[in-house]
């Protein structure tokens, strides 16, 4: 052990021990890190005495302000529950568009709701806002698959498409792979690709229209522009759910479609389903 | 260096040899025993990868018994701590390059999207990445000093003959063992604990030969006393042991198969896994780069160290009050309140001893001032340790429950790990290697002192452009997620949070490229300084510029 000595440049004294050349200050604690230190271990304390704190054999020190976070979270509920109270309360008493759209502060505050439901339920398949993807439709326009009143689109939302509610809206593109030879396929992508007013391949139309009227009119409609009853798009408008070009027109008639969109009703109370509604319509082209 | 040891020569009868060659032995022999018997294609490619590892080691050892030991007149086994030196600075580039691919692919997630190469995806290059900087970096830095300190401050040669290799390799085989395990998608989803509980049992076995090698070492110190860094590399080591086991107490489904269940459930499991996952950063993050510190900056600066009487009281203060604090982790959750609350409180009692290390580390400077500018390598570590203190201080800051309510689930939490990652794990380690390679490699100095200026501003911009995004986007993000609107409904959607960030995250990716590149820099400059090479062109201050300021 090397001789305790004076340290030159701050005249403080060594511990005497040495190691590898390093050497140790006899500096005593810092007195504002002593006195910080104490603060932080007093306001802990009298942190434990007011919260829950140290466990024993049966139970827990309950803390004198009777602290329950699970508590708080039910009476900050019942708030927004108050604060949203009464006009969620008118909105299941609309009954109409014109109702609503003569009402402009109940209208302002269905679209806020609905926005905000729509933002954290519907969005990730339809878009932030409603402009839709290949395969999930977009609500931004007047092209509705299943109806575009209030009323259907309540529908909608409450049972979802082709989803596992029995009161759900169901329909089936049928896969005609099988039922119909390649060639007669082709023929109706020309069909198809002629209704909605593009230029095709003017034989295989005329070849495709008794494949048409006998296949696809039954849905579709004679003219191809739907039927909202049974959820068939219009073929006519330009309007693409899965894409209306000639690859992906073949691909949906060979191999059939069918997206499925959830049923809510489990999921949202009435009132937002018709908040959300209201908003869905406000989008684009609410009939 | 040290002269006038008495020169020591351990274990001359050979005990290492024959037990680590037995232990190889039966190793490789179950390893292919597993391999032919694998339930699992995973468990198939982990063992014959076992095999592989058991069989050079023996090829190893058997050059050893007819090489001979090689010229061991030197007093100190350095060899090993050369060994990971180098490992180190290789996990580091490897494991901070992860980090700046998949800080890419948050910012593009578009772009850096392989529908076909599962193993690409995020969700299996993340563990990746800490793991490679924690463990694979950070442990090997950790090895590779302890090694080193122990050794110096107990002027005696590492105890146990071949077993510091066998933990060197060892450690590094259960690296390589845990990363290909991520890439296939080995993992028991626990944080920071993914590896499954095979590579588990090994990381077990050599840390316990860690472990005694480290006593070993110290009971044959020819010190009087046990010097502070080496108090708290014990910590680490006996703490890291400890966590790793319970942490890691699971039952496999299979002995030849990869896949295990915990055994705890629900809260339990949460708690039990924050209670390790905060500990690593206590233990491993914190003990043991204060050790480091408390060696490389008295060392650099030849300064005594501050303060005795601070490191005792501080050391033991750290101990006993961070094994409590996990619970912090899980506020407003599942967990009984009540220990949330003692989480929280015992956060707030650490902030002072953890300061105590930083008091020790900054004050030790204290008549070497003029160091910070002659001498890019201490400002470094001293910059270190500024960041340990900054996030030492954010710490209990979070861990207060309003504070956390805020800041909890949001980038706010990665940019606090990052400022104590890169910053003070990141620059205390970069410290001790730009100190190590000349003395290893017995080099009068530094390639280029230089390159090292150019190495600390480039990545000091990096961890502040990385840090300040963080603050700013989790700050916003946990903003955004509470904020009602006059109705009383949610005024964004999560996708809007999503999108607000995205500028914050390519800052981020920015900051992390930035830390990257001063990384590659150290790596070029500690290779030449290896190879003996002195930069020809380097600028040299004049004398007079170079007075200290007093």
């Amino acid at each position: 052990m090397a001789e305790k000595e004076i340290d030159e440049h701050s005249g403080i004294q060594t511990t005497g021990h040495v190691w590898d050349g390093i050497k140790e200050l006899n500096n005593p604690l810092p007195r504002w890190w002593l006195i910080t230190w104490y603060i932080t271990i007093a306001v802990s304390v009298v942190y434990m005495i007011f919260m829950p704190s140290w466990p024993g054999l049966t139970g827990y020190l309950k803390g004198t302000r009777n602290h329950s976070e699970r508590e708080n979270v039910a009476i900050a509920l019942a708030a927004l529950d108050e604060k949203r109270g009464l006009q969620m309360q008118q909105l299941l008493q609309v009954e109409s568009v014109a109702a609503i759209e003569n009402d402009p502060e109940l209208l302002n505050y269905a679209t806020t709701a609905g926005g905000s439901i729509f933002g954290d339920n519907c969005a990730t398949c339809h878009g932030s806002g409603g402009q839709g993807f290949p395969g999930y439709p977009a609500l931004v326009d007047d092209d509705w698959l299943w109806g575009g009143s209030l009323t259907a689109i309540q529908q909608t939302i409450r049972y979802g498409v082709r989803s596992d509610h029995d009161e759900t809206r169901y329909n089936m593109m049928q896969a005609y792979g099988g039922v119909l030879s390649r060639d007669q396929i082709s023929d109706l992508v020309e069909y198809v690709t002629a209704l909605s007013g593009r230029e095709a391949n003017e034989a295989a139309v005329g070849r495709a229209k008794p494949v048409f009227a006998q296949q696809c009119a039954s849905c579709h409609g004679a003219d191809g522009k739907g039927d909202q009853a049974q959820g068939a798009p219009n073929l006519t408008d330009g309007i693409w759910l899965f894409g209306g070009d000639r690859v992906t027109l073949q691909e949906t008639i060979t191999n059939g479609r069918g997206g499925v969109m959830p049923a809510w009703t489990d999921r949202l109370t009435n009132e937002q389903i018709v908040a959300l509604s209201i908003y869905v319509h406000t989008l684009g082209g609410g009939e | 260096m040290n002269t006038g040891l008495p020169a020591t020569q351990p274990n001359q009868n050979g005990a290492d040899i024959a037990l680590i060659g037995a232990f190889l032995a039966v190793g490789l022999l179950m390893a292919i025993f597993i391999a032919a018997r694998a339930v699992d294609p995973l468990m198939e490619v982990h063992a014959l990868m076992f095999a592989a590892a058991f069989a050079a080691g023996g090829f190893a050892l058997g050059s050893v018994i007819y090489g001979g030991r090689g010229a061991s007149s030197d007093v100190y086994e350095f060899d090993v701590v050369k060994a990971g030196v180098i490992a180190s600075v290789f996990w580091g580039i490897a494991g901070f390059l992860v980090g700046v691919i998949i800080a890419a692919q948050l910012a593009f997630p578009n772009i850096f999207y392989f529908d076909n190469l599962g193993w690409t995806n995020f969700g299996r290059l993340r563990p990746l990445h800490t793991s490679a900087v924690i463990f694979a970096f950070g442990g090997n830095v950790l090895i590779a000093t302890s090694f080193y300190v122990v050794q110096r401050t107990s002027r005696g040669r590492l105890w146990g003959g071949l077993a510091p290799w066998f933990v060197f390799w060892g450690y590094n085989l259960f690296i390589v063992i845990a990363a290909t395990g991520y890439l296939m998608g080995v993992t028991q989803s626990k944080e920071y604990a993914e590896p499954e509980w095979y590579a588990d049992l090994w990381l077990t076995i050599v840390w316990v030969v860690y472990l005694l090698v480290f006593l070993g070492t110290l009971l044959k110190r020819k010190e009087p006393h046990i010097y502070v860094a080496n108090w708290f590399y014990l910590a680490f080591i006996v703490t890291i042991a400890m966590l790793h086991i319970v942490n890691n107490l699971s039952m496999p489904v299979s002995l030849t198969g990869v896949k295990s269940y915990s055994l705890f459930a629900g809260v339990q499991d949460a708690l039990t896994q924050w209670w390790y996952g905060h500990n690593a950063v206590g233990f491993f993050l914190t003990a043991g780069f204060l050790a480091i510190m408390y060696y490389f900056i008295p060392k650099r600066a030849e300064r005594p160290v501050y303060s005795y009487r601070l490191s005792i009281i501080h050391f033991w203060a750290l101990i006993f009050i961070y094994i409590w604090a996990g619970p912090h982790h899980l506020h407003y959750t599942a967990l009984p309140e009540w220990a949330q609350t003692l989480g929280m409180t015992f956060s707030i009692m650490l902030w002072m001893p953890s300061w105590g290390g930083m008091i020790n580390g900054l004050m030790t400077l204290s008549g070497a001032w003029d160091k910070l500018r002659t001498d890019p390598v201490i400002r470094m570590m001293v910059v270190s340790v500024a960041f340990y203190g900054m996030s030492t201080f954010e710490g209990p800051l979070m861990s207060i429950r309003a504070v956390n309510s805020l800041s909890h689930y949001t980038d706010w939490t990665i940019g606090h790990v990052h400022s104590g990652a890169l910053g003070w794990v990141g620059y205390i380690s970069f410290g001790a290697l730009y100190c190590l390679v000349p003395w290893l490699w017995k080099r009068k100095e530094l390639y280029s002192k230089q390159l090292v200026e150019w190495h600390f501003w480039i990545s000091t911009i990096g961890i502040l452009l990385y840090i300040t995004s963080m603050w700013v986007s989790g700050i916003m993000q946990g903003l955004m997620w509470r904020a009602y609107n006059d109705f009383g409904f949610l005024e964004f959607s999560f996708v809007e949070t999503v999108e607000a960030m995205h500028p914050y995250y390519i800052i981020r990716m920015l900051g992390g490229l930035m830390f990257l590149a001063g990384a590659f820099i150290m790596a070029y400059n500690l290779w030449r300084t290896a190879k003996g090479d002195i930069r020809a062109k380097e600028y040299v201050p004049s004398q007079a510029a170079a007075v200290p300021a007093e």
